[in-house]
């Protein structure tokens, strides 16, 4: 992948302390363009329906997750272990909007807004994925703040539990939301069920929502799950509004609050941060990011199934924030590319029958997230700034003691 | 946020009052509203009386006794180093699959005598314990230790990666799916009536396993020397090693007697459950930190209280709303405790929770 440009970057001195050479500001940022040509002309060197232009996607799609949540933990530095949550919500926006889930909708003829084709033929509600990436973002940006409000009178790992906690019950709606009949909600039972018919159920559990609509592009030719270029060229065209965003938030007023609320919360208060608003802010901006991605893996897998949201996804997407490192943009990029590829491409096809190999009785995938708790403690142990560190984040992370006594173990042993 | 809420605390607000009320009694009125409800259902209702509840309270007790056995894990070693220790559901996870091979080791099957079988168990206990401990000590050493200058967000996410480097050990060890243990003690068979309560072989075995614990630990930390250092490096770790103490020693003790204190869990839901998988360690512990929370965190009686009033509400929620809505309920509880009192039913306000 293009990760290869991103090696000037890598000057950081290997220990963290002092940069033996900087680049000068304007360069992060000029080298946005760069990275979009080189990530944009690479599908030409691919089979268009191949496994290597699928991975290349599906790490695309992780990158904006991983941007997202790059704004909580990275910037904010609110850790959240519930990410897990805006995909699923996400993928949901999708599934419910995307696809023939409620099929009794509007007598059995449907809704169709925007799309063309062989979908709008279809009962269940159609809208185009464009539209229902306004609406996922919508609901993940209200669901972001909505977990952000328990956590405001906390700090450090009691949000983290919070999260976590949100992130599971978010899990455990989707897998038994098969119970739940929409007929069967209080109040609203007579409405949903003139509307969505008697046993429309809330989410289709562990079967999943299949097929969903796949992405309508107007006037371009319909997306095939043959030809993947269109799919990638797509997510890297979201990968390009949410990296300028990325930038120009955190440069804003926004970010820098962000950044001063994270260092030292009290010191930052008093210097007039709103605390409760930029810290909702932050739980908003980085859900919505992860709405848009799941929205698009929904239609990019074409099933929103409630096995797909458990824990350790969030753990996976925390796992590329700190493998890029907390806070830098470019190495959150490098992070959710490469530990994508390790997920989907090198475990799974490359390593997978080694143990085997030894004469030990298991695969390599059985214990790929033994292989990421690996990674999370030794990249914390030996290299907590990330390979791409973010020059202020560095600083904190290993003169931790010269900051702000607050978020450390304070003068612990 | 304490910048910004001290004028709020001193106004004298309309809603102050009520304010007050949610803070004291908040939590406490989130907690009855489960069984005065199901109580209310059950009188009211022609087919169940009250010894419905009282059966989801024996159930609730014992399984409770092994969240309260995990939570004191967590209370220990947060009252001391500040740190979740997220791999302690996994602990206790290791210290079931400990104690379930040692049990097929030694060859107790549902046939040995009462006699023997109580042997067997007296020996398991220690080993299972043991396993845990050093597991916890070794967690403590590789994973916490280097990072004990660094952000907390650093060991917090080395937490996280050893659970998961754990249960890919139970993984291997004993297979993806769950297995089944032999039933040595009977767990389910009814050994006393009270008016239509039954309380079974089960447990007795929780009861009579957590309680000599429970004390043994609390006479441990209030009476010896080593104890005292515990609670000395909890309240302030510098004065601590001006005094003499050695920190390092008293935390990896810390994390030794947790782990300990795990493992027995671990043992107790084998032969309560007779059935063990690598994934029972996450909820379990994130029920078990729930009642660390609930009893406020630090707080050792607190934790023990936790740990049953969870198991009650686990009980009540299996038996009326559905097993495979309990962790989320449960997750509900923790959230709401987080809101109306972060600081727990015996905890006092702290840093982190205020």
């Amino acid at each position: 992948m293009s990760t290869t440009a991103t090696a000037p970057e890598t000057g950081a001195a290997p220990s963290g302390r002092r940069s033996r050479f900087e680049l000068p500001p304007w360069a992060e940022k000029a080298f946005i363009p760069v990275f979009l040509v080189v990530v944009a002309v690479l599908p030409f060197g691919m089979s268009s329906g191949g496994t290597l232009i699928g991975n290349a996607t599906l790490a695309l799609a992780y990158v904006i997750m991983a941007l997202g949540l790059n704004v909580v933990v990275g910037f904010a530095g609110l850790l959240d272990l519930g990410y897990v949550a805006f995909f699923a919500i996400g993928a949901y926006t999708m599934g419910w909007l995307g696809s023939g889930f409620f099929a009794e909708v509007n007598h059995q003829t449907g809704v169709h807004i925007g799309v063309s084709g062989f979908a709008s033929h279809l009962p269940g509600i159609h809208l185009n994925f464009f539209l229902v990436l306004v609406f996922a973002v919508l609901f993940t940006t209200i669901a972001g703040m909505l977990i952000g409000l328990p956590t405001l009178r906390l700090r450090g790992d009691y949000i983290a539990i919070v999260t976590l906690a949100f992130g599971e019950i978010i899990g455990r709606i989707a897998v038994n939301g098969d119970e739940i009949k929409l007929s069967g909600v209080p109040l609203l039972g007579g409405v949903l069920e003139n509307t969505f018919g008697k046993d429309q159920t809330f989410t289709a559990g562990r079967q999943g929502i299949t097929p969903v609509d796949k992405i309508d592009v107007p006037f371009v030719d319909p997306f095939t799950s043959l030809n993947l270029r269109p799919w990638y060229w797509v997510a890297l065209f979201l990968v390009a509004i949410v990296l300028f965003v990325n930038f120009r938030v955190r440069d804003s007023r926004l970010g820098r609050a962000w950044i001063a609320l994270r260092e030292d919360e009290v010191a930052a208060v008093a210097m007039g941060v709103p605390s409760v608003k930029t810290k909702l802010l932050a739980y908003g901006t980085g859900a919505a990011f992860g709405g848009v991605a799941g929205a698009y893996l929904g239609s990019f897998l074409n099933t929103v199934n409630a096995d797909q949201f458990q824990f350790y996804f969030s753990i996976l997407v925390l796992g590329m924030v700190i493998l890029g490192g907390l806070g830098s943009i470019w190495g959150v990029v490098l992070g959710a590319i490469t530990l994508s590829f390790i997920n989907n491409w090198l475990i799974p096809d490359v390593l997978n029958s080694l143990p085997g190999d030894f004469g030990l009785d298991f695969d390599m995938t059985q214990i790929t997230f033994a292989i990421y708790g690996f990674l999370l403690v030794i990249m914390m142990i030996l290299r907590p700034q990330g390979l791409l560190p973010e020059r202020r984040r560095a600083e904190e992370m290993t003169h931790g003691e010269e900051t702000s006594s607050e978020t450390l173990y304070t003068a612990r042993a | 946020m304490e910048a910004a809420s001290v004028p709020a605390a001193r106004s004298t607000a309309p809603g102050q009052a009520v304010r007050n009320f949610i803070a004291k009694y908040g939590l406490i009125v989130v907690l009855l509203i489960m069984p005065v409800v199901f109580a209310i259902q059950d009188i009211t209702s022609e087919t169940d009386n009250l010894s419905r509840l009282g059966n989801n309270l024996v159930a609730g007790v014992s399984n409770g006794a092994i969240w309260a056995l995990v939570a004191i894990g967590y209370t220990l070693v947060y009252g001391i180093v500040e740190l979740i220790n997220f791999a302690h559901g996994e602990v206790f996870m290791i210290g079931s699959f400990v104690a379930a091979g040692f049990l097929a080791t030694i060859g107790l099957t549902q046939d040995t005598g009462t006699g023997l079988l109580i042997v067997g168990l007296l020996i398991t206990l220690p080993v299972a314990m043991l396993g845990s401990g050093l597991l916890n000590t070794m967690i403590e050493r590789v994973a916490y230790r280097p990072l004990r200058s660094a952000p907390k967000l650093a060991p917090l996410i080395t937490a996280v990666g050893f659970s998961f480097i754990l249960q890919n050990v139970g993984l291997l060890w004993r297979g993806g799916s769950q297995q089944g243990i032999p039933d040595l003690i009977r767990s389910q068979h009814e050994l006393i009536n009270i008016s239509g309560v039954q309380i079974s072989n089960g447990d007795i075995l929780a009861v009579c396993v957590t309680i000599p614990l429970l004390l043994a630990m609390t006479t441990f930390i209030g009476q010896s020397r080593l104890g005292k250092a515990m609670r000395a490096t909890a309240q302030d770790p510098d004065a601590a090693r001006l005094m003499g103490i050695n920190v390092d020693t008293t935390i990896s003790l810390t994390f030794l007697i947790g782990g300990m204190l795990a493992g027995a869990g671990g043992l107790i839901y084998a032969l309560y459950q007779t059935t063990i998988w690598y994934f029972q360690g996450f909820t379990a512990g994130l029920v078990a930190f729930t009642a660390a929370v609930m009893g406020g965190i630090g707080n050792i009686r607190g934790a023990v209280l936790g740990g049953f009033i969870i198991g009650f509400i686990q009980q009540m929620s299996d038996n009326r709303i559905g097993a495979e809505w309990t962790p989320a309920i449960v997750f509900v509880y923790l959230i709401l405790i987080m809101v109306f009192k972060p600081s727990g039913l015996l905890g006092e306000e702290t840093r982190e929770a205020g």
